[in-house]
């Protein structure tokens, strides 16, 4: 992939927490409507990495970023840019689904009311597109009122990523989405992944290695801050050229 | 909510029944080569092969990548393991066609030595038991592969009495030796297939009832 078709691209990205480097010279580019998975070993930087995907970290003290992270071509780091209009285009979903103690109905329409979306059947409409998306609306149509913490925990979790569409973002950002899910609720996110990546561009951490082969086109290796191998897929999980992701993938080390 | 894996299965599915069809068409089209004497059938039957060997290097690509990147267990994984083998199968059918085709080529110059009536029985049961074996497979349906195995046997008489039948010509004309020769090599070229069509069929039943039948073990309990 040439940077040109790239929705992310980032070049020489350093990132300190005080005195520790997190991420040491990451550069790589993130195709649209794709999935790309981070994976490697707790402490690898992979959640640092897609935090600084939309700006999370500035919120950490003594952080200290330095090198560019374009989307669209833009900057993100630049002192222009919008922190609140990016990360409306960057949504984040976390490893533990967070509803907001409100009704179902309430979480999805939080992000386009706080927007400026009042009419009620422009909400409604929202709503039920964003749990569709979700694929959670044939499960909760029904009873949108009821509190959205009285679900189970994949439907949360999904519950969360309807919120997060609900604000039209082009990209999601997931850091460990599944990682607190059975097995069936996990097979229904790693669905609704596959689908979702028609309309966005999706970012995925996991932990969890078989997961990042069954669900993403792109896998990144990251070890000790660094960006080991980037790769389809496909190639990484068969033939990958560095012998630390094979190590890695193989239960080797880490 | 279908899962994009069984997608996969079925795109793997649509693979093998695409391989089986040019296996079964290289067949029928070196037999016809054989009857009707024509050496530009069985020169198109030996390019063609080429066809199938790479249609065999994509299913095995395919089978590497569903299982890096699904991790198939129980009768998606014996699903997996069956279309891999049965592509190998399917890919020696190929070959075997080519055999067929060879000799084809070498009996088209004169007269054959003798009306060929149990080769193109031989041809049509072999089509057949591989129709009904890739059926089974595409259905899950290992009652059709007993079906199989019975006209094995079959073809193994038929090919003992064409080997027998020749044998005698040759014993009386000596001149009918090249030309028995490639006869009898037309005919265990078929056995062969018969053998490997027999092949598929086990790896449906092992599939299908996860039960080991080959190398006759019928009585192999079922595992786990």
């Amino acid at each position: 992939m040439t940077q040109n078709d790239a929705k992310i691209v980032t070049r020489n990205l350093n990132l300190h927490y005080g005195d520790k480097q997190a991420l040491k010279n990451i550069s790589m580019s993130i195709p649209p409507n794709k999935v790309t998975a981070f994976i490697g070993p707790s402490g690898c930087g992979k959640s640092t990495y897609l935090r600084s995907l939309n700006r999370m970290n500035d919120l950490i003290d003594g952080v200290k970023i330095e090198g560019d992270v374009l989307i669209d071509d833009v900057n993100i780091y630049e002192k222009s840019v919008d922190v609140v209009e990016l990360r409306k285009r960057v949504g984040m979903i976390f490893q533990k689904s967070n509803p907001f103690p409100k009704s179902i109905y309430d979480n999805v329409a939080y992000g386009p009311r706080i927007n400026g979306v009042r009419e009620k059947s422009r909400l409604d409409e929202i709503v039920e597109r964003s749990l569709k998306r979700a694929a959670l609306w044939n499960e909760v149509k029904d009873d949108l009122k009821k509190s959205g913490l009285a679900l189970s925990g994949g439907q949360q979790q999904r519950l969360c990523i309807a919120r997060a569409l609900a604000v039209d973002p082009e990209i999601l950002l997931m850091d460990e989405p599944a990682s607190a899910l059975d097995p069936l609720a996990t097979a229904k996110i790693e669905e609704l992944i596959y689908e979702l990546k028609s309309k966005y561009t999706i970012v995925i951490v996991t932990h969890n290695m078989q997961q990042a082969a069954r669900v993403s086109d792109f896998t990144a290796f990251f070890y000790l801050g660094e960006l080991i191998e980037l790769d389809e897929t496909r190639k990484m999980f068969t033939t990958p050229e560095k012998k630390q992701t094979e190590e890695y993938i193989t239960g080797r080390f880490g | 909510m279908q899962r994009h894996f069984e997608y996969e299965l079925d795109g793997l599915k649509s693979n093998i029944i695409k391989i089986a069809s040019l296996a079964e068409e290289a067949i029928a089209q070196s037999i016809k080569a054989l009857l009707e004497q024509r050496k530009d059938i069985a020169e198109q039957v030996i390019a063609f092969d080429r066809q199938i060997d790479e249609y065999e290097i994509v299913i095995d690509n395919h089978v590497v990548d569903i299982l890096a990147l699904q991790q198939p267990v129980a009768i998606d994984l014996r699903f997996i393991l069956a279309a891999s083998k049965i592509n190998n199968d399917l890919e020696r059918i190929g070959d075997h066609a080519v055999n067929i085709a060879q000799s084809a080529v070498k009996l088209a110059d004169a007269p054959h030595i003798k009306p060929l009536v149990d080769i193109p029985i031989m041809a049509e049961t072999t089509k057949q038991m591989l129709r009904d074996a890739i059926d089974a497979f595409i259905h899950k349906d290992a009652q059709k592969c007993r079906a199989v195995l019975i006209n094995d046997d079959v073809i193994d008489n038929l090919n003992r009495k064409v080997v027998n039948d020749l044998v005698e010509i040759m014993r009386k004309d000596p001149g009918t030796i090249d030309k028995a020769l490639d006869l009898i090599r037309v005919s265990r070229n078929l056995e062969r297939v018969a053998d490997l069509t027999t092949n598929i069929a086990e790896q449906v039943i092992f599939m299908a009832e996860a039960r080991v039948v080959k190398h006759g073990t019928g009585l192999t309990a079922k595992q786990g």
